[in-house]
């Protein structure tokens, strides 16, 4: 189990590298120069000059990449070029938001999808797993600017019952926000809501198709225990892996939901730096994103690994 | 455990009958026993032949600005009403979607066709190669897709030809994980090896062998994926790093009526429905093909 | 076995079930009536397709949701099982009624201990505390000969292997002694060898414990040996049932009568000879013959045969057959299969095959976490010469892990070989099929042992059998088409079959075209592995035969691969034995199955079922599992197991080779004329 928890905190490392690899050398290469950027086209060239030279940009390229990323490690994040900001401060104001929203998306589509997800599978091929299976398969692929643009049509603008915009104050509070929580909420829950569904539908199936269900049955145990007992375990093994996988679609969702409700997250944020070929800001945003994810993956593999005995004692 | 002695689940009895008889008959009944599949695929080529011969019978250019009739109501003479600028909503979005098949489509293309090619290889040869490939796909479909797309698409610019790069890139990994692991256990087949044995030279391994074993799912997984670049491309569309103005990309046009819905819901309510049909028409069939080549299991 | 007063625990009266398929809906069991008394064992034998597995589903009402009982009914102890309220059947599940599946690993549940499974069924039946139940589930499986079943009990299913699974699963059934034991092939996952040791138990515990057993296999043999009463299923028909000594010994269907006949057997000294078959396969569930089942294999078969069903009819005490001809079933003796003429041949050898080895590296973890790993190998063959002769067959047998499949992929090129030489024909051959020229290659061929995956699906017959003959250079379409017919032809199928897919044909027809396709190339040595193994027995009769009389025809050579030392006898010229990547016998077919065996040899041959038993048989029993090819252990590989090791020496040295009589070799340290003797007189019973 801890050569196993090693391994895959080794490629969490490995993912973060290439990632922030990745995101170097695709931000070192956008069109345009940041000293320009920052001093104006017609800035004079020693000026610039300058500039790079205290931006530390006339190095070369591998050193700029490993001054970056320790940097990035021990929190020098650096200032935003197009606010000034500090951005690690910036970036950890909107990750807080995003946080609320995300769990407020987690609470939305975890339970009922779990839930809803068995349900159909043990009402597998009869009407209500129909329902539930056809529904789910139709919201499965809308993204959520539809399915956003839908609600607040709906809730914000005919019936008034939720604000359209979840523009918050900074630093209010979590019960104060959660009105303007809902919506965005439901947004990114809707998607993942579906696909958690089908995925545990699936591996509940699976699941109650093996044979040592069949035995569990067979062996008299009453229906409640051998759920309880032989068949959830089983199949909510694999849906440690599925939520871990919505995790990421929720990430993509934010950045989509975040714009579509104005609301001051990370997702929001990360369109604004590109949107100002802010550099500094994109690749920290980008940077924590895939962090989160990682790190969210491996939680699951060990969640995982920790539930199969087949993985725990290797 | 014997290795020899044959395995045989409860239902054997019944398992004699499965794949006997031809092909085609056996995929033609079961389809028809899908009837929402075969809805949504009736959908799905009806978008896609409008994708085709659309803008050619399209009532109104999709540019033509016509401030005297705007923001106009559906009527006869505009099926879905008119935009802010009195352009014809029916016509963008049907120009749209030539757009939005032609970005999903051959991006999608792409990365079955480059994805599959690294799978077989990867997959016929193992090792090294191999190995590293399979843990570079891994780190990358662990970067969340929509990032990377940002990332990718700042960099190489928001162009056409930048956006069927982004699509095949990002599903690239996923197309050479499953090739690869059909041909994993392909490669152990009998047939294969029977086929090495008398000396085969790989291309026929390869062309004869084994890729027709992998088209049924190959289709299945393209399709399902073309539903998801759909997906990313409007939502691109939507953030405005997809197609730029005055093009009628549908999620562009969802984006500008945001500001309009109080006044004119057609504007919105038209391109979303239009959207939301055809990614639900896209799942349906997919659904209904995943059944048709795998009748047992396989419920993704 | 004691018989008590006999009331019948369970009547199954004229059951018919039927599936709802996607093509239709079928009857997979028909008409099927017999009863299981208390203290009795029944065994229940058929073929695939004959419906004996839906049967015992179908008696503990769980059937597959597209499976439906639509006639007849199922008593238990006099009570209707259908009519049950679901929750009164549930008291009967487990407690009343016990199940052994085929699967052990399957059967149990991978995240649960072996001890909580167990301890489910005192809690739940017998009112147990979760201690009771444990120290119940320990007792249990003492009962079951568990070595060491404190410590089993806290482990999981996969750190078992399938015979010590099976004792477990077998003991869970029996913790709340239940009045019926349902055993739907239970040892047919197993080794042979493994197969003896559960099979002993079974018969052991059916002494210990009274409950009625209803055994269900496709073996006859097993059922021969362990059941007092037989039913014999065919397609979905009750075809014969009586007691074991009615239906083994005076079989009054042609079915069993026939099905008896073609099991190869073994006989000392006997000449190559064809066996007695059933000509045609086993019916479709969609092409159920209208009349008698079996009437389009039958011989005897006249036309009302296939006009109108029999019913089974009682000919004698308790003897029913179904058969409307039964009166005529002895005439069925007087054909009696023809010796084969065999073909002087002077021994060349064709393939010569010095000192091989083919190793495995696998990594092995070492201790703590950052533990260097060693390399390791595993040994799957390690250093096997033998040779075949032109136009003979040499036999191969050995259990999973042997190396004999192995040993077949390293000479066909699959896997290249780590050290050793092979040479073919006179010519040195490369390790590996790219460093063999093509007209090497084309001298070997290979039938493998899964029909199911030999032919690409997507290939017509004409294409899987025309490629080879394309391969050689031939382009004249017409040419290669005649060729291919005559393949199939050669295999006994009709040119109908040049354009289908596999996926139109049965399991045996598929397996000739796979010995078409090989034959196709004019090979000098085709080697099988396992070709018959995953067939019906009915099937597997007619195979051999053909195999027989194409070698006849062609002189080819083969290398025939089987863990079935009677089929091995009954093809071969030689007899090779291996065990754990080493030759331990060697020597001609109708001589080497006398003593003195090797002491491995013998174990085999005791382990294997025989249906017409006359007298004791010596009884060995082999000890655990085949270890690991990753740690063989020294000396003699075999000695951890040998119920002969003689002493320390086994342990310390490897054995010698020892010549025999009549070309006859084995590796042991025990002298031949002591093995003679020990093994002599338990033989001269058989």
């Amino acid at each position: 189990m801890l050569r196993f928890t090693l391994r895959r905190l080794g490629f969490v490392l490995l993912t973060f590298l290439i990632a922030s690899l990745l995101i170097f050398s695709l931000t070192e290469i956008l069109p345009g120069d940041v000293a320009t950027m920052v001093l104006g086209r017609f800035a004079a060239p020693s000026a610039l000059q300058n500039l790079r030279a205290k931006l530390g940009l006339d190095r070369p390229v591998y050193i700029q990449y490993i001054s970056w990323l320790s940097n990035f490690v021990i929190g020098k994040w650096g200032v935003s070029i197009s606010t000034n900001a500090d951005v690690l401060g910036l970036v950890m104001h909107r990750l807080r938001n995003s946080g609320m929203l995300a769990l407020v998306g987690c609470l939305i589509y975890i339970p009922p999808g779990i839930f809803l997800g068995i349900v159909a599978a043990f009402r597998r091929n009869k009407w209500l797993d129909q329902i539930i299976s056809m529904t789910s398969l139709a919201f499965i692929g809308l993204p959520e600017f539809v399915t956003g643009v839908i609600l607040i049509a709906i809730f914000a603008i005919k019936l008034r019952i939720f604000p359209a915009s979840s523009a918050i104050d900074p630093g209010a509070s979590f019960i104060k926000i959660l009105p303007q929580l809902i919506l965005p909420g439901i947004t990114i829950a809707l998607t993942n809501l579906a696909y958690v569904i089908r995925m545990t539908r699936s591996s509940t199936v699976e699941v109650l198709q093996t044979e040592y269900v069949r035995s569990a049955y067979l062996k008299g145990l009453r229906p409640g225990y051998v759920l309880r007992k032989h068949v959830l375990k089983n199949a909510l093994l694999p849906t440690v892996t599925i939520i871990a996988i919505s995790i990421a679609y929720l990430i993509g969702g934010l950045i989509i939901t975040e714009s579509l409700f104005s609301y001051p997250g990370v997702g929001r944020l990360l369109l604004f730096a590109i949107s100002h070929r802010d550099l500094p800001l994109i690749q920290a945003t980008s940077m924590l994103i895939v962090l989160i994810f990682s790190v969210s993956n491996f939680f699951a593999d060990i969640i995982y690994a920790y539930l199969d005995p087949r993985i725990r004692y290797k | 455990m014997n290795g020899s002695s044959d395995e045989k689940s409860a239902n054997e009895d019944i398992q004699v009958l499965q794949d006997q008889p031809k092909k085609l008959t056996i995929y033609w009944k079961r389809l028809k026993r899908q009837p929402f599949a075969v809805g949504g695929g009736i959908i799905f080529l009806f978008f896609l032949l409008m994708a085709i011969i659309g803008p050619l019978i399209v009532p109104y250019n999709y540019q033509a600005q016509d401030i005297a009739n705007r923001l106009k109501p559906p009527s006869l003479a505009h099926f879905y009403g008119t935009d802010q600028y009195g352009r014809d909503v029916f016509s963008r979005i049907i120009v749209g979607s030539r757009g939005i098949f032609l970005l999903g489509g051959s991006g999608t293309l792409l990365a079955v066709i480059i994805g599959a090619t690294l799978g077989l290889l990867s997959g016929y040869y193992g090792g090294l190669s191999d190995e590293v490939l399979m843990r570079l796909f891994d780190v990358l479909l662990s970067i969340p897709p929509i990032l990377l797309a940002l990332v990718l698409l700042v960099t190489i610019g928001p162009s056409k030809p930048g956006l069927i790069l982004v699509v095949a890139l990002l599903y690239l990994p996923i197309e050479a994980r499953v090739m690869r692991s059909m041909v994993l256990s392909l490669k152990m087949k009998e047939f294969v090896e029977a086929a090495k044995i008398r000396g085969e030279k790989k291309l026929y391994i390869w062309f004869r062998e084994i890729l027709p074993n992998t088209l049924g799912s190959m289709l299945v997984e393209g399709s399902m994926r073309f539903s998801y670049a759909i997906f990313l491309v409007a939502s691109l569309g939507f953030l405005g790093l997809g197609v730029q103005p005055p093009s009628p990309d549908w999620g562009l046009q969802i984006n500008e009526a945001r500001g309009w819905f109080s006044i004119a819901p057609w504007l919105l309510i038209f391109p979303a429905g239009t959207i939301s049909l055809l990614i639900i028409a896209a799942n349906l069939m997919t659904d209904g093909l995943r059944h048709v080549f795998y009748p047992i299991g396989g419920e993704i | 076995m004691v018989k008590k007063g006999s009331v019948p625990v369970l009547e199954v009266e004229k059951l018919t079930v039927s599936y709802e398929t996607e093509r239709g809906v079928y009857q997979a069991v028909r008409d099927i009536s017999f009863s299981v008394k208390s203290h009795e064992s029944f065994g229940l034998v058929g073929e695939s397709g004959s419906g004996k597995s839906t049967v015992a589903l179908a008696i503990v009402r769980y059937l597959a949701s597209n499976g439906k009982v639509t006639g007849g009914n199922v008593r238990f102890h006099g009570t209707d099982v259908y009519s049950l309220p679901i929750s009164k059947l549930r008291s009967f599940w487990g407690s009343k009624i016990g199940m052994v599946y085929q699967n052990p690993q399957a059967a149990l549940n991978p995240t649960i201990t072996i001890g909580k499974q167990l301890a489910e069924m005192g809690k739940t039946h017998l009112g147990m505390s979760d201690r009771e139940a444990r120290q119940k589930a320990c007792e249990i499986l003492e009962m079951v000969a568990m070595p060491d079943p404190e410590s089993v009990i806290d482990r999981y299913p996969y750190q078992l292997s399938g015979g010590m699974l099976q004792r477990c699963v077998i003991a869970m059934a029996l913790i709340t002694k239940p009045e019926l034991l349902i055993m739907d092939e239970p040892t047919t996952g197993l080794d042979v060898t493994t197969q003896a040791v559960i099979l002993d138990l079974i018969a052991d515990l059916q002494k210990k414990f009274d409950s009625a057993i209803l055994y269900i296999t496709h073996n006859l043999a097993v059922v021969a040996n362990i059941c007092d009463r037989i039913g014999v299923m065919y397609a979905g028909n009750l075809m014969e049932q009586g007691t074991t000594q009615q239906v083994v010994a005076g079989s009054k269907h042609p079915y069993t009568f026939k099905l008896l006949e073609c099991v190869p057997r073994f006989e000392h000294g006997r000449k190559k000879q064809l066996l007695s078959v059933i000509p045609g396969s086993i019916p479709r569930l969609d092409e159920i013959p209208r009349g008698c089942v079996f009437a389009p294999r039958c011989i005897l078969a006249e036309r009302t045969c296939s006009i109108e069903r029999p019913p089974l009819i009682e000919i004698g005490q308790n003897h029913y057959t179904s058969c409307r001809l039964w009166k005529r079933v002895h005439e069925l003796k007087a054909v009696k299969p023809e010796a084969i003429a065999d073909r002087a041949l002077e021994d060349i050898p064709f393939l010569k095959v010095t000192g091989v080895k083919k190793y495995y590296p696998a990594r092995v973890k070492g201790e703590g976490i950052f533990g260097k790993r060693k390399r390791k190998y595993i040994k799957s063959v390690d250093g096997v010469t033998l040779w075949v002769n032109k136009g003979r067959t040499l036999g191969i047998v050995g259990e999973s892990g042997s190396g004999k499949t192995t040993l077949a992929r390293v000479i066909s090129g699959l896997a290249g070989a780590t050290s050793g030489d092979i040479e073919l024909d006179g010519e040195k051959l490369g390790k590996t099929i790219p460093e063999r020229k093509q007209t090497q290659l084309r001298k070997i061929q290979m039938v493998f042992q899964n029909p199911e995956t030999s032919l690409n699906p997507y290939h017509t017959i004409a294409e899987t059998v025309g490629r080879p003959i394309t391969l050689m250079g031939k382009s004249n379409k017409r040419e290669i088409r005649d060729r291919v017919i005559s393949l199939l032809n050669a295999v006994k199928l009709s040119s109908h079959y040049y354009s289908r897919l596999p996926g139109e044909l049965s399991g045996g027809e598929k397996q000739r075209v796979a010995i078409a396709r090989a034959f196709a190339s004019v090979p000098g040595l085709i080697i099988l592995d396992e070709p018959l193994s995953s067939l019906d027995v009915s099937v597997q009769g007619s195979l051999l035969n053909l195999l027989i009389e194409l070698q006849l025809q062609s002189a080819t050579s083969y290398i025939f691969i089987s863990h079935d030392l009677a089929v091995v006898q009954h093809i071969s010229d030689w007899v090779v034995v291996m065990y754990l990547g080493h030759i331990v016998e060697w020597g001609d077919a109708v001589k080497v199955l006398k003593p003195p065996f090797h002491p491995y040899t013998e174990a085999l041959l005791s382990a294997i079922p025989v249906i017409d038993s006359k007298g004791v048989r010596t009884r060995i029993r082999l000890e655990g599992s085949v270890p690991s090819a990753l740690d063989i252990p020294s000396g003699c590989r075999f000695n951890t197991r040998c119920p002969r090791k003689p002493g320390e020496i086994c342990r310390v040295e490897e054995p010698p080779w020892q010549e025999g009589k009549d070309d006859h070799w084995i590796r042991c340290h025990i002298p031949m004329d002591k093995l003679d003797k020990l093994q002599q007189p338990a033989m001269d019973k058989t």
